[in-house]
């Protein structure tokens, strides 16, 4: 992965003394709490419920165990033992002090980490596919230039005051695993007729209170002008876009407004003066960065390991955390394995100390010392030899790192909700554990097979709500907390919104409601067909009926 | 006289910046005597009168507001000394782009002053979009504001002040 020189260690380290200056003012009484608000946000610190909550980047998602190790360390010093994982490659720690943050950045800048742009109106990480460098179905590792993209907007001193928060996703393969089309901007890798590497560039997807599908302005840019054009963009939205109205001043409002094809004039326009210039990336630059990401020193062996497949036949454990948490991996005799963090009970996506320093042992021993993160808020150890996957299943297990749940509906995006975040209309986490307490039996959960369950306590949807399969978001009615259904919804090539099926239900109600939902797909389904396929093939009415049946007859729905 | 922020030294400055009240406009509002920023509207209407009155002594410029741009600038740029940039709210980002495009599109070799609500800790970004002098918000330390322009030593992104991003340097 990436490593640090003497000018990326310079700037983490002066972003380090710069906010300590800025939290000695503020206590100083030199800066006042909303002057100091937009700076602590851009070090990724939201005063919370309980203390202030604080988000480490994890760039395009990749993790040294040693960066992992100092992520535990600061979770035992600094806090009360574990983080959470997010959906955009972030880590959240909830209860450092803030005096202590700036000792907390010191320590993460020793391991090349930062909280840098990790919140506030300016583009924040950059994410991708956790797959990313193995996937059998990658067409180019789009890592070198998610990095190239993190330095170009890192401070960027034209867009650190956008409207309103702006956020990037790359994805590099067929599949897209890095939901492009809900992202202020999102990248698709692909090669043109001439063999050239470029990008389809879409804009002005996102979830949150208005959710939008994201549109095409170019459908091939070459590689190098990626800097360039998306300064054009963040041009046009820097002063375009609305910002009289926080609900309506992301990009997407603005390309809805004018239409896709005049923000894409206007975009084309302002790009007309920029091509070619300064920014346009240079081969060299591309090589130097591409050479981190080298594949590592791979044995050459067979493609199937005859141990490995014994094992499965003998131990039906570990065939099913084979089936639900390995995948293939492009070079022959390795995997990709995804450790779970959703283990039914625990928080979705929390992860303690012991457990990460638990991780980077065994990154340090299986998979040559790397971790990627999910954005379904789960760890990847992408490079385990065949024959030694029993060996890391066993000591994954030890550290209750391997539930063989992935892609299972107790595997649910869930956002950490109203236990912690000051946004929230309602708790998120005791639904989550209520549904994975209703679906803990293996044969229940494995014969329903694939499925996406998404949970987000408010409309900012950082629980991905709006795509999941079935989606459950936490609504405020007269001060007590409901929650509303979404099916349909899904990631991918063909990602789209779900839809509202009705009325709310209490919490109580949820996990009776999933289940339910889960009844009409059990007693209709067709042979090998996953839940979406029958909901697709249904449509909406039955699944409504059962849930709402009972309730429209009697008294009218809440 | 008021105490700014240029080419990185506070100067006395005595530069006025007329704004139009309620009621007024372009058309009928008095013009003050040099050196006087005005606003893009009575630059348009009273182009004219405003270049009679000045003079090296009584110079004329014009401020910006946050939605507007350069564009309708660009002929006049010669006989403006001074642009000004004004930020309604230091949270109000336009003025970044309107700056670099005045110096990086339109070659704009004059001043450029951030108005308004502006604040020590955007300094760096404002100086790196070419913004050359500051009149601080009245309630902050223009002397202990110097010391931020030099919060980070090498940034990554071509802007004004660096033409060429790191990585075409960074071999070197």
């Amino acid at each position: 992965m990436y490593r640090y020189d003497n000018y990326d260690h310079a700037l983490v380290q002066e972003r380090v003394a710069q906010f300590r200056d800025q939290v000695r003012r503020w206590k100083a009484g030199e800066l006042s709490d909303e002057e100091f608000r937009p700076l602590r946000l851009q070090n990724g610190l939201y005063i919370q419920r309980h203390a202030p909550m604080f988000r480490v980047a994890v760039p395009y998602g990749m993790l040294s165990s040693a960066q992992l190790r100092r992520l535990a360390k600061i979770a035992r010093d600094y806090d009360k033992g574990y983080g959470h994982f997010t959906t955009r490659h972030n880590l959240q720690f909830n209860w450092i002090p803030l005096e202590r943050v700036p000792d907390a950045l010191a320590e993460l800048a020793e391991v090349e980490m930062h909280a840098i742009q990790t919140s506030g109106n300016c583009i924040r990480n950059v994410t991708t596919d956790q797959f990313a460098g193995v996937a059998a179905d990658e067409i180019l590792d789009p890592r070198p230039l998610c990095e190239l993209l993190r330095q170009w907007s890192t401070f960027h001193p034209e867009f650190a005051f956008l409207p309103r928060k702006f956020k990037i996703a790359v994805n590099g393969a067929l599949e897209d695993r890095a939901l492009t089309w809900f992202h202020d901007i999102g990248l698709h890798i692909r090669k043109n007729e001439a063999g050239e590497v470029g990008f389809r560039v879409i804009v002005g997807g996102g979830l949150g209170r208005t959710p939008i599908r994201g549109q095409v302005v170019r459908e091939f840019l070459p590689w190098q002008d990626i800097l360039t054009y998306n300064e054009a963009i963040l041009r046009v939205y820097n002063r375009y876009g609305r910002r009289d109205n926080a609900y309506k001043a992301r990009i997407k409002i603005l390309v809805q407004a004018l239409g896709v094809e005049k923000f894409a004039e206007q975009v084309e326009a302002e790009w007309a003066h920029l091509k070619g210039g300064p920014a346009t990336i240079t081969q060299a630059e591309y090589d130097r960065v591409a050479a981190f990401f080298n594949p590592p020193a791979y044995a050459q062996l067979p493609a199937i390991d005859e141990g490995f497949v014994q094992a499965q036949a003998e131990l039906p454990a570990f065939a099913r955390w084979v089936e639900r948490n390995v995948r293939p991996h492009r070079v022959p005799g390795y995997a990709a394995v995804t450790l779970s963090l959703k283990k039914p009970g625990t928080a979705p996506g929390d992860v303690s100390d012991v457990q990460m320093d638990r991780v980077a042992d065994l990154a340090d021993r299986y998979s040559f010392g790397e971790v990627r993160v999910t954005h379904e808020q789960n760890l990847v150890l992408a490079d385990v030899r065949q024959d030694e996957l029993q060996a890391l299943w066993q000591d994954a297990k030890a550290a209750a790192l391997a539930t063989p749940n992935i892609g299972l509906i107790t595997d649910m995006i869930c956002c950490p909700g109203g236990d912690f975040c000051d946004l929230a209309n309602a708790k998120s986490i005791p639904i989550a554990n209520a549904i994975q307490a209703k679906f803990e039996d293996l044969d229940y959960l494995y014969d329903i097979g694939d499925i996406e369950l998404n949970i987000s306590g408010c409309m900012n949807s950082c629980g991905h709500h709006h795509v999941g399969h079935i989606g459950v978001l936490g609504v405020d009615k007269g001060n007590e907390e409901w929650y509303q259904i979404t099916l349909g919804g899904r990631q991918g090539n063909n990602a789209h919104l779900g839809k509202v099926i009705g009325p709310s239900f209490p919490a109580d109600e949820v996990a009776g409601v999933v289940e339910k939902l889960i009844g009409v797909y059990l007693d209709n389904r067709h042979e090998d067909e996953l839940f979406i396929d029958t909901l697709d093939r249904l449509g909406v009415e039955p699944f409504k009926d059962k849930v709402y049946g009972d309730r429209l007859k009697g008294k009218k729905a809440a | 006289m008021t105490r700014i922020i240029k080419n990185r030294a506070v100067v006395e400055d005595s530069w006025s910046v007329l704004r139009l009240a309620e009621g007024e406009t372009a058309d009928t509002i008095d013009l003050p005597q040099g050196p006087v920023l005005v606003p893009l509207s009575v630059w348009h209407a009273r182009k004219s009168a405003l270049l009679a009155a000045s003079s090296p002594a009584a110079p004329v410029g014009v401020w910006l507001a946050a939605g507007e741009g350069p564009e309708s600038l660009a002929d006049d740029l010669a006989q403006l000394s001074v642009i000004a940039v004004d930020f309604p709210k230091f949270t109000d980002g336009r003025g970044y782009s309107a700056a670099r495009l005045l110096r990086e599109r339109y070659g704009y070799q004059g001043e450029i002053r951030a108005i308004g609500d502006v604040l020590p800790d955007q300094l760096f970004l404002m100086a790196r979009c070419g913004i050359d002098a500051f009149a601080l918000r009245a309630d902050k330390d223009a002397d202990k504001a110097l010391t931020l322009f030099d919060t980070f030593k090498t940034p990554y992104q071509a802007a004004v002040d660096q033409p060429q991003p790191l990585f075409r340097r960074r071999a070197a």
